[in-house]
């Protein structure tokens, strides 16, 4: 029982570790602001998220004692983390960092042009 | 082997804080450091998490709770600073 639990902990752990590995490579290497919030906003916080499932595992299974502090950090992880990538963009959008060369479509922009136009 | 996968885990992390440090102090705009800043709050958070199940201790909940709280509101903060100019507004009917 203490074997399976250590494997199921610690393959939480390292899929979170690799998640925010990939997340950091895409932030690297990504050509645009937006494209970069992208990949640190929803793979970082799928990382994070397996790392404390795992935490909360660890002391559930070996300790025998479910932790709501643990639990009351994943919840406020997953429902702040996206709303941060969101107002940090939209910023970025109304400050007029330019979108990548090659993208092809701005939803946004003619949105807007329709709107003022009316 | 629990021991050997929290620390290969580890080395992970601080790839991508490195990674995340990369793209602070190079990004182009301020838009992209905020959100390296936040990223790096996020992994921060899970760094702390595996030090906590490696030196089996509870004491650093509270540390993972308060890391989420701060970089939640600095990320807000900054955010109204860069859109609006301000980051508290004042009253109209002043």
């Amino acid at each position: 029982m203490i074997e399976i639990s250590k494997f199921i902990v610690g393959f939480l752990i390292l899929l979170g570790a690799l998640f925010s590995l990939v997340a950091a490579i895409g932030v690297v290497r990504l050509p645009d602001t937006y494209t970069r919030n992208h990949a640190a906003s929803k793979s970082s916080t799928l990382g994070v998220l397996s790392i404390l499932l795992g935490l909360f595992m660890y002391y559930l299974l070996i300790d025998h004692h479910a932790n709501a502090r643990v639990l009351l950090g994943i919840v406020f992880v997953f429902i702040t983390s996206p709303v941060a990538g969101h107002l940090i963009m939209r910023a970025a959008y109304n400050m007029g960092v330019p979108l990548w060369h090659k993208s092809v479509r701005d939803d946004l922009k003619t949105a807007r042009k329709a709107k003022k136009r009316r | 082997m629990i021991q050997g996968i929290l620390i290969c885990s580890l080395i992970f992390l601080s790839f991508a804080i490195f990674a995340t440090i990369y793209r602070l102090v190079k990004g182009p705009t301020a838009p992209d450091r905020v959100q390296a800043l936040d990223a790096l709050g996020i992994n921060l958070i899970s760094g702390v998490a595996i030090f906590s199940v490696l030196l089996r201790s509870t004491g650093f909940f509270e540390v993972i709770l308060l890391i989420g709280i701060l970089s939640f509101i600095g990320t807000i903060a900054f955010a109204r600073y860069i859109e609006r100019g301000v980051v508290i507004e004042r009253n109209h009917s002043d």
